[in-house]
């Protein structure tokens, strides 16, 4: 078999090895325009901030790919015929391939607004922009950042790490308004505030002005204040990378559409990660998923699919996790933003504001847990997917509480106030705490 | 890959940073001055001055830069800095380090007239206080001693800054300023000024080789009940306690809790330990080294014993002659100056790594006969290498977070620190039961590829 995968990020990788275990004979093919060997994007924030070397963030070695027989191909693929079979590469080759995945990823989405190809605004999603970005914030003063999401606040601790003033302009009237719940976002923006950086939110961008050698000089809100700034950065979500589809009979929509193997509508074609759209994704669950992790399990899954093992992909229970400032965030199972019907929610907040954490259940007996919001302190994940998928009883979780504590040794533990807290909170639900960490980790489970 | 970024300016520091940084010049400028002075008491006038500066200097610093910034991860820039990103700084100090081993090891010996060498002045400066804790004046040790020791407190107080958000590395931090100061200074110290043998509690055979040495053996007992004493716990400490804490706890009990070299690299070169190579190529090199090193010195030793019970006759000097250059090339040059000289250049941990026959020891029952393992968080590693970065042991900790495997290496000295700067929780160090303890994550299939090893 001639397997050809393009797109050398996390799910093209994540296939390419999981191939290689279950056929060793494989013939594996992986084609990548952005760089010759995989990296973690998820740290590009930290190579801006010095934390780490470009080199750092590679996750398998340089001899990786040769030892196990991965080939690397450092190029564009500009065209794909479906029925050679065939792949047309940048660099004046072709490529045949016998099974192929399409594993090619995002890029930022931009909403036309007027001036957003001035020089000093962009989006961050790949190396070429992680190189503008540390050209263009080289020596500035102040810069701007657009979006109250995940990106948002990486790239405000980023200009904050170099000592440039930050402001961020948020759509919704707190941050992150889709996914957290109000407490939580009131934590965050503490974040924002101890870091001195400043957010407005209810604040939409309306237009960027340039100078005129095509430089960002200024934005415009749509309050109409205009905000002097040397750079602005676009953090307003990403959308399938369509690009190589786009050039065959690969049906797409928002992103490439795939069965629940993961197959396209041409045979011996898959697509996976950020670029697959499922038609019929599972209730409750998005079409596209944009994640890390969801790429790595669809590149996993897509692999066994490939090998002739048809594996439909199922995600299991849904978790994140993500760093704000210094406060972390772990979340699994449903963990919505808002008040939602049949579904009760528990919060306590430790008096510091550097810690929080959220247990959802079923308003009606025997009130199964349904999902954790944690800020400030770790959860086992292994325990909060089992109790999740048992629909765990809350009194029965409360009681075990200390088993889903992940956070290290000497650390404060909190299970005894969270209780007491619950059991104020639901007095028809008295809660005994039976399970402490106690002062070493020991893994029983 | 590797995109060429230009080093950014770096955020300047704040006038009260740079007054700081100047106290800490001024110290150093005041150590040449008492290096270079004829006159014993201006000598001693400069040496405290220098002390008094570089304490002050780095202590402001530290709550400047850390103690005044909100409770977190800080490595703002690390990789850009000269200091700490092998640039031309980091050069110039671990130049500095490196020749002040070298007139300490070789040149500054007493010459039988009380005269140290290049490095006289400031042994004599120290002489008072040294009648005071030892009655008896000072010597090149003596010097060493203090300044280590004063090392270890000084960036140690910057690590409990720096770290305080995590209460394991304040009471780890707390721990190995408790056993450098009381049982490595002060308590040896003591010791003489009672008229006791020199020993120190907190250092084991084989690491402190020459502890179960026949010389040093004998000469102990000879000194009575102390002495004996003191045999009995370095037996007991290196065959019993070692072992069985080692089981409980892993290694870290010693090597990021109580041992004065893990101390001064878990304080003086916490900015460092980011340098230590992760490469699999590193990792072969370090099995090369350190193991034949523990077997070098174990047949030192039995070769000694065995000259020693049959008189010294059969085997000739062989166990002496091996002595002296074992002690020659690893413990003075692979410990002390390639061990702290290179600091800058090449990680805080060089010789715990690849050269400690102490850790070696540990290292083998912490893999075969240890609860210890750090533990993954199901699937939430992102791969993103901050823990790589900074395990001073060079351990390419991400390549077991993302197949979500336990950690499970000789070589982790448990310093926590990965667990520390995950971003997303991944890491956990723990002490569970035997079994399961190299069990993955069911939560991303651990793949087979050979990627270690
Ligand atoms: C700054 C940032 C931080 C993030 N942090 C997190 C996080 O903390 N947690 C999390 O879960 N997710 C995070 N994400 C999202 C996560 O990184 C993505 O979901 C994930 O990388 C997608 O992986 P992928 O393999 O599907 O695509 P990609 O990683 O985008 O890989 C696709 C690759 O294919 C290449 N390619 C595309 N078309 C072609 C072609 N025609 N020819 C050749 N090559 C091509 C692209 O150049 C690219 O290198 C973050 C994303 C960004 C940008
Ligand atoms: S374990 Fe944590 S620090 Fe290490 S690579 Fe994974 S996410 Fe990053």
């Amino acid at each position: 078999m001639r397997l050809v995968i393009i797109g050398n990020g996390i799910t093209g990788v994540t296939c390419a090895v999981a191939v290689r275990r279950l056929n060793p004979e494989a013939r594996i093919t992986l084609v990548s325009a952005e760089s010759a060997h995989h990296y973690s994007r998820t740290a590009l924030m930290y190579v801006y901030m010095g934390h780490l070397r470009p080199q750092d963030i590679k996750p398998y070695e340089d001899w990786f790919w040769a030892e196990n027989r991965l080939e690397l191909v450092h190029a564009s693929a500009t065209l794909l015929n479906t029925e050679e079979q065939l792949l047309v590469l940048d660099n004046g080759t072709t490529l045949a391939y016998d099974q192929l995945l399409l594993a090619t990823g995002s890029a930022s989405k931009l909403y036309g607004w007027p001036g957003q190809h001035l020089a000093g605004v962009q989006g961050l999603y790949n190396l070429p922009d992680l190189q503008a970005m540390t050209r263009d914030t080289h020596g500035i003063s102040r810069g701007v950042v657009v979006g109250g999401g995940l990106i948002g606040v990486e790239l405000a601790e980023m200009l904050h790490s170099r000592g440039i003033e930050t402001l961020v302009l948020v759509r919704e009237a707190r941050y992150w308004a889709g996914v957290l719940p109000p407490e939580e976002a009131q934590l965050v923006d503490r974040q924002f505030q101890e870091n001195h950086v400043t957010v407005r939110y209810r604040t939409e961008l309306r237009e960027i002005l340039g100078d005129t050698q095509g430089r960002v000089r200024a934005v415009v809100t749509t309050a109409g204040e205009e905000i002097a700034c040397q750079w602005v950065g676009l953090a307003t979500g990403v959308a399938p990378n369509l690009g190589l589809a786009l050039t065959s009979n690969v049906e797409t929509d928002r992103g490439i559409l795939v069965d629940e193997y993961l197959r396209t509508n041409v045979p011996n074609v898959f697509a996976a990660g950020d670029c697959a759209q499922f038609r019929r994704p599972a209730s409750g669950e998005v079409p596209i998923e944009q994640l890390w992790y969801t790429g790595r399990m669809q590149g996993e899954t897509v692999a066994h699919t490939i090998c002739g093992h048809p594996t439909p992909y199922r995600r299991g229970v849904w978790f994140n996790s993500a760093k704000f400032f210094n406060l972390e965030y772990q979340t699994y199972g449903q963990a919505p933003a808002g008040p939602t019907p049949g579904l009760t929610s528990f919060y306590w907040e430790h008096p510091s504001a550097r810690g929080a954490l959220r247990i959802y259940f079923r308003s009606e007996a025997p009130h199964a847990v349904v999902g954790f919001n944690a800020m400030g302190l770790r959860l086992r994940q292994a325990v909060c997917e089992h109790w999740i998928q048992q629909a765990t009883a809350v009194a029965t979780v409360m009681a075990q509480l200390g088993k889903a504590n992940f956070d290290p040794e000497f650390f404060p533990q909190h299970e005894n106030t969270i209780v007491k807290a619950f059991n104020q909170q639901f007095p028809q639900q008295p809660v005994v705490l039976k399970h402490r960490k106690g002062l070493f980790n020991f893994t029983k489970r | 890959m590797t995109p060429t970024l230009a080093t950014p300016p770096l955020p300047t520091s704040s006038p009260a940073e740079k007054l700081s940084l100047a106290a800490v010049a001024a110290g150093v400028l005041a150590l040449v001055l008492a290096l270079a002075d004829a006159d014993a008491a201006r000598q001693q006038t400069w040496l405290y001055l220098a002390l008094g500066l570089v304490s002050a200097g780095t202590l402001a610093w530290s709550w400047l830069k850390f103690g005044q910034k909100p409770a977190g991860v800080h490595q703002n820039n690390l990789w850009l800095r000269a200091s700490t990103g092998r640039g031309a700084v980091a050069w110039v100090t671990g130049l500095v380090l490196t020749g002040f081993y070298v007139v300490l090891y070789w040149y500054s010996g007493d010459d039988g007239r009380g005269n140290f060498g290049p490095l006289n002045n400031l042994v004599h400066g120290l002489d008072d206080f040294s009648q005071w804790l030892r009655a008896r004046p000072a010597d090149q040790w003596f010097l060493y001693g203090t300044f280590y020791t004063l090392a270890i407190l000084l960036m140690g107080t910057r690590a409990l800054w720096k770290y305080r958000h995590s209460r394991y590395q304040l009471i780890r931090t707390g721990s190995v300023m408790f056993f450098q100061l009381g049982f490595a200074f002060i308590i040896p110290g003591l010791l003489q000024f009672f008229q006791q043998p020199e020993f120190y509690f907190t250092y084991f055979w084989p690491l402190k080789y020459e502890y179960l040495f026949p010389g040093t053996v004998t000469g102990l007992v000879h000194n009575g009940g102390v002495g004996m004493f003191m045999v009995f716990w370095g037996a007991v400490m290196s065959f019993l306690a070692t072992p069985v804490l080692t089981y409980f706890y892993g290694k870290r009990w010693y090597c990021s809790w109580v041992c004065g070299c893990g101390g001064l690299a878990e304080t003086a070169g916490d900015p460092y330990r980011q340098l230590s190579d992760k490469s699999r190529a590193a990792w072969r090199w370090e099995v090369r080294l350190i193991y034949p090193i523990l077997g070098l010195i174990i047949a030192i030793t039995v070769l000694l014993w065995a000259n020693f019970a049959l008189n010294s006759t059969l085997l000739g000097e062989a166990g002496n002659v091996g002595a002296k250059w074992y002690g020659f090339a690893i413990g003075a040059v692979f410990s002390g100056v390639i061990g702290v000289g290179f600091y800058p250049i090449l990680g805080s941990r060089v010789w715990c790594r690849f050269g400690c026959p102490m850790a070696a020891y540990l290292g083998l029952l912490q893999k075969h006969f240890s609860r210890f393992r750090i533990s993954t968080n199901g699937g939430q590693c992102i791969s993103c290498g901050n823990c790589s970065n900074v395990c001073e042991m060079g351990i390419d900790v991400k390549q077991y977070a993302q197949r979500g495997a336990p950690i499970v290496r000789a070589s982790c000295v448990g310093c926590g620190l990965c667990s520390t700067a995950c971003p997303r929780g991944v890491l956990n160090l723990e002490n569970g039961p035997r079994e399961g303890r190299y069990q993955s994550s069911q939560l991303i299939h651990a793949d087979s590829l050979r990627i270690l090893s």
